[in-house]
């Protein structure tokens, strides 16, 4: 008998968890941040619940500060696989015009995210919510649980984390709390980008390499994705052949200079690299733990 | 990551290709606080070419900002990630770490190694194919030693490294090191641990962690590197009987139903006879459906679909099996259990317990033991505490379908679930079905309780009194027993001191004893109501567990409980039977209300407020309610 590749055993390690947290859940929801990990998250729910069509709805956090590229690529996918998207845009936060410019990305996340995403899980009555997060990204998550308890206030308390052993999940859970959901938890970046290699998924083209206009801020390079990006008196945006590591906001979103324009050649990038994927990101760096403190407060 | 292989630079789709078939290997390393555990695990990460420039820049920064090694790059703070284990230097919970070499994968749970954390522990053994217990070469073979390598056993992992850490302090001696192997090795013998490796490491200077260490030149076994990449892991799962629970009902339209799981025993092909589990029906398989395409074959580990060729009744949480060699069914079991939870196990209290897809009502009996895990010792126990191991047996509400823990990890390891925080309390691993649960069926009785309840010419109901010492439950229900009597309706009356001194008077006072008491108690106001009864309980019973307990116990509708709200100052006024003064000496423990929590109701069916509404009333209020609910009327 031939034991299951190291793909396929973490395939059917996430279609598993899916199912379970389908079964166990009275409105569940698949968080769709549109990047590499939703994309591969949602291709795995395709085969899960399969011929039957996922029993969720897609919910996609907008704080109207994605790549153009990404919300295209959003309306594109929706399309093609039928599925029902939910797009929730912070209505306090736009009134209040929230942007990383003039409110700093600390700011900028919190109202736009965490509690964007508050609103809506509240919003439709969501008890469990499935996120691409995986442990190896960053230490906080390296402690999370695959089914991680939330109060009614959203909060993630880590020293009250129920144990997860062998492949039995506690979903159970009063009214009014809810669960976070991660199915690709034991994956690694580098198992992400060979599946999405093995199973030809479709990815938002920003991740290929490409010439951009950009702007340098604060050493990292920032795509002038549209007119709402000031430029100082007299600064030009410069085209560079730039892609992403990772997709978020485009003013907090760091880009790197590369030629990898093909699948195998950003994978041969990644394994050569010298920094990690979050280097891109901005919202790690306000201080040490930050990761964990957001978490807390209800980020993903 | 970054990753080494030269491969990768001249081609890259050969090393993907080969990273492909690369197998996982997943272990623990336990060790105590001082170990060196978190050093030797960021010192493997580093020595794998794991860390990228900018996680070395943020420990660099660390170093100098929180470290232990003088401004020495200190790896453990590459994994105490989360700041509260940073402010006291020590890890609280289990992480789960990930790196890669040529040969294999790897996914290491790093946890802590000081007593209050042994759930922790269990937890991150219970995934793990190997463990890695680290000590400390000038301590040598320590008490947390024992238990690390206990639970380990416990758990089923056979494969241990002995990893002797810290060598370069004594000198990279070998008579030290061969000393503590000595003594490892018999202590672990006695435990059925024999399949271990003992390598002599200093993970601060990185002696044998990759590389052989010109130190530890009278050393020729393998370096801890190079055990974990070749150590061969059988896949017990693969060559056991087939299995399969059932999560999910796949149901698309009316032409489709298809049963979706897991595989976690042995493999199933199309034709296969199976039997679904506990009901026992057979049918063969019809398809093995995947989104990629329908297979001859599937083995454990993968999640598949199965159609069958019969229409047989299967849901959630039943199991389907080869029908050449089934599992057992029972529901009463004997189990050693892992207490998780802060507050006590309490024989009798409902409990969940959750196996593969299924969820069932659990009793626990009183402890047969527990073990000393430094000593390994059997102990007389009534409960078990957090981090405490016992022997017990299991009483479920439903059959289920299982194997023993030693054959069947998925099928035979399950956690325990509180009813009311839903919290994980314990996990437990099934040793044997017992006996009796196969011998003793419940007796058919032709007269029922419909046909008790026509001739007494009225429902049966369970009327349960919960309040303080003093609030008036008694007071209230006796005038209640006396106006439904009047009725001509057919009563009793259930009294807290009076079954005391009688069915329950063995019992004392301690949360243990009050389940019990409530146990019991309900237990005979089930059968009164069987036999058309109106009960009257008038208990205090402050555990809101014991109360649903009792609610579970008879029908929806049949059970109504009356919240006797007395305010403790005003029962305490009231101090009828002298109890309160006794307790507020220190003479009479665990009182309720003075040193013994009362958890009053959420959803009673009546509340009555007794500074403002007289027993009479209160009376009336209950038989409203009674009347209303068309208890009092005939049937």
């Amino acid at each position: 008998m031939i034991p299951l590749t190291h793909l396929e055993r973490l395939e059917a390690e996430s279609i598993d968890i899916m199912r379970e947290a389908v079964s166990e859940s009275e409105r569940p929801v698949m968080l769709y941040s549109i990047g590499k990990d939703s994309s591969v998250m949602l291709h795995i729910a395709m085969k899960a619940f399969f011929p039957s069509r996922p029993p969720f709805p897609l919910l996609h956090v907008d704080t109207t500060w994605k790549f153009r590229e990404m919300i295209e690529f959003r309306g594109k996918m929706i399309r093609q696989l039928g599925l029902d998207l939910i797009v929730h845009i912070n209505p306090e936060a736009l009134a209040m015009g929230i942007n990383p410019f003039t409110h700093g990305s600390a700011v900028h996340t919190d109202i736009w995210k965490t509690q964007g995403l508050k609103q809506a899980l509240d919003k439709h009555g969501f008890d469990a919510a499935f996120g691409g997060a995986r442990r190896d990204e960053e230490k906080s998550r390296a402690k999370e649980r695959i089914f991680s308890f939330r109060s009614t206030q959203h909060r993630w308390d880590p020293k009250l984390q129920r144990p997860e052993l062998w492949r039995l999940y506690n979903a159970r859970k009063n009214k009014g709390e809810s669960m976070r959901v991660f199915p690709l938890s034991n994956w690694t970046e580098l198992d992400i980008w060979q599946y999405i290699h093995r199973e030809q998924i479709p990815i938002v083209p920003l991740y290929f390499s490409k010439e951009r206009p950009v702007v340098e801020r604060d050493g990292a390079l920032i795509m002038v994705d549209d007119e709402r990006m000031p430029l100082a008196p007299g600064e030009q945006p410069m085209m560079r052949k730039v892609r992403f590591r990772t997709l978020g906001c485009y003013p907090l979103t760091g880009a790197v200079e590369s030629e990898a324009d093909t699948l195998i050649a950003i994978i041969q990038e990644m394994l050569l690299a010298r920094t990690s994927e979050r280097q891109g990101r901005v919202i790690d760096h306000d201080s040490t733990g930050s990761m964990e403190k957001k978490k807390q407060e209800g980020y993903f | 990551m970054a990753h080494v292989s030269a491969l990768i630079a001249s081609d890259i789709e050969r090393y993907l290709e080969s990273h492909e078939h690369k197998g996982l290997l997943r272990f623990i390393t336990c060790g105590s606080v001082d170990d060196g555990k978190s050093t030797l695990i960021g010192r493997m990460l580093y020595e794998a070419k794991m860390l990228y420039e900018d996680q070395l820049a943020a420990l660099e920064a660390d170093s100098r900002k929180f470290g232990t090694q003088g401004g020495d790059l200190d790896f453990a703070l590459l994994l105490d990630g989360l700041n509260a284990e940073r402010e006291q230097g020590i890890t609280i919970d289990v992480a789960y770490r990930f790196f890669s070499t040529d040969k294999r994968n790897f996914i290491v749970a790093d946890t802590p190694g000081h007593e209050q954390y042994t759930r922790n522990m269990v937890t991150g053994a219970s995934t793990a194919d190997v463990a890695v217990i680290l000590i400390d070469a000038r301590k040598g073979v320590l008490i947390q030693t024992r238990r690390h390598s206990y639970l380990v056993s416990l758990i089923g992992i056979r494969k241990v490294v002995l990893a002797i850490n810290k060598l370069d302090m004594v000198g990279y001696s070998q008579e030290v090191f061969d000393r503590i192997e000595a003594e490892y090795r018999a202590f672990a013998k006695q435990i059925g641990l024999d399949d271990i490796v003992c390598i002599p490491l200093s993970a601060l200077k990185g002696d044998n962690v990759t590389a052989p260490s010109a130190n530890t030149r009278w050393y020729h076994g393998p370096t801890l590197m190079g055990y974990l990449e070749t150590v061969v892991v059988e896949d017990r799962a693969l060559d056991s009987p087939f299995r399969m629970p059932v999560q999910w009902v796949n149901r698309p339209d009316l032409d489709f139903r298809g049963f979706s799981g897991r595989v976690v025993g042995g493999s199933v092909r199309r034709g296969d006879r199976i039997r679904a589990l506990p009901s026992g029906k057979e049918s063969t398989v019809a398809r093995i459906v995947t989104k990629d395409g329908n297979l001859d074959q599937a083995v454990a580990g993968q999640s598949i679909t199965l159609t069958l060729n019969d229409e047989i009744d299967i849901s959630r949480g039943d199991l389907i099996a080869t029908a050449d060699s089934p599992p057992g069914i029972a529901d009463q079991f004997e189990a050693a259990l892992i207490w998780m939870s802060e507050d006590e196990m309490f024989p009798g209290r409902p409990y969940l317990l959750k196996i593969g897809a299924k969820t069932v009502g659990v009793t626990i009996a009183t402890p047969k033991y527990k073990v000393n895990v430094n000593t390994l010792e059997h102990l007389a126990a009534k409960t078990l505490h957090l981090n405490e191991i016992g022997m017990c047996n299991l009483n479920l509400d439903q059959t289920i379908a299982f194997d023993p823990y030693a054959e069947n990890r998925d099928t035979g390891g399950f956690i325990l679930i509180d009813r009311l925080t839903n919290n994980t309390i314990g996990a437990g691993l099934l040793h044997f079905a017992l006996r009796r649960s196969q011998n003793i069926h419940w007796q058919a009785i032709e007269v029922n309780k419909r046909a008790h309840a026509a001739l007494n010419g009225h429902k049966p109901c369970v009327v349960w009194f919960t309040g303080f010492s003093g609030s008036g439950k008694s007071t209230i229900a006796n005038i209640a027993e006396k106006k439904l009597h009047a009725l001509g309706r057919h009563t009793y009356l259930l009294d807290g001191d009076n079954v005391r001194h009688g069915l329950n008077k063995d019992l004392g006072f301690t949360e243990a004893d009050r389940v019990e008491n409530i146990r019991r108690v309900a237990e005979v106001a089930r059968l009164m109501a069987d036999a058309g009864l109106i009960v009257l309980v008038s208990f205090i019973s402050p555990f809101r567990a014991e109360r649903r307990l009792a609610r579970d116990l008879v029908q929806e509708g049949e059970f109504c409980e009356v919240f006797v709200d007395t305010p403790l100052n005003v029962a305490e006024q009231r101090d009828t039977k002298g109890l309160y003064k006794k307790a507020r000496r220190g003479d009479l423990k665990n009182f309720t209300g003075i040193d013994s929590p009362y958890e009053p109701p959420e959803h009673a069916e009546v509340r009555i407020d007794t500074v403002t509404t007289a027993p009479d009333d209160a009376a009336e209020l209950i038989i409203g309610h009674l009347r209303e609910t068309g208890i009092l009327d005939p049937s």
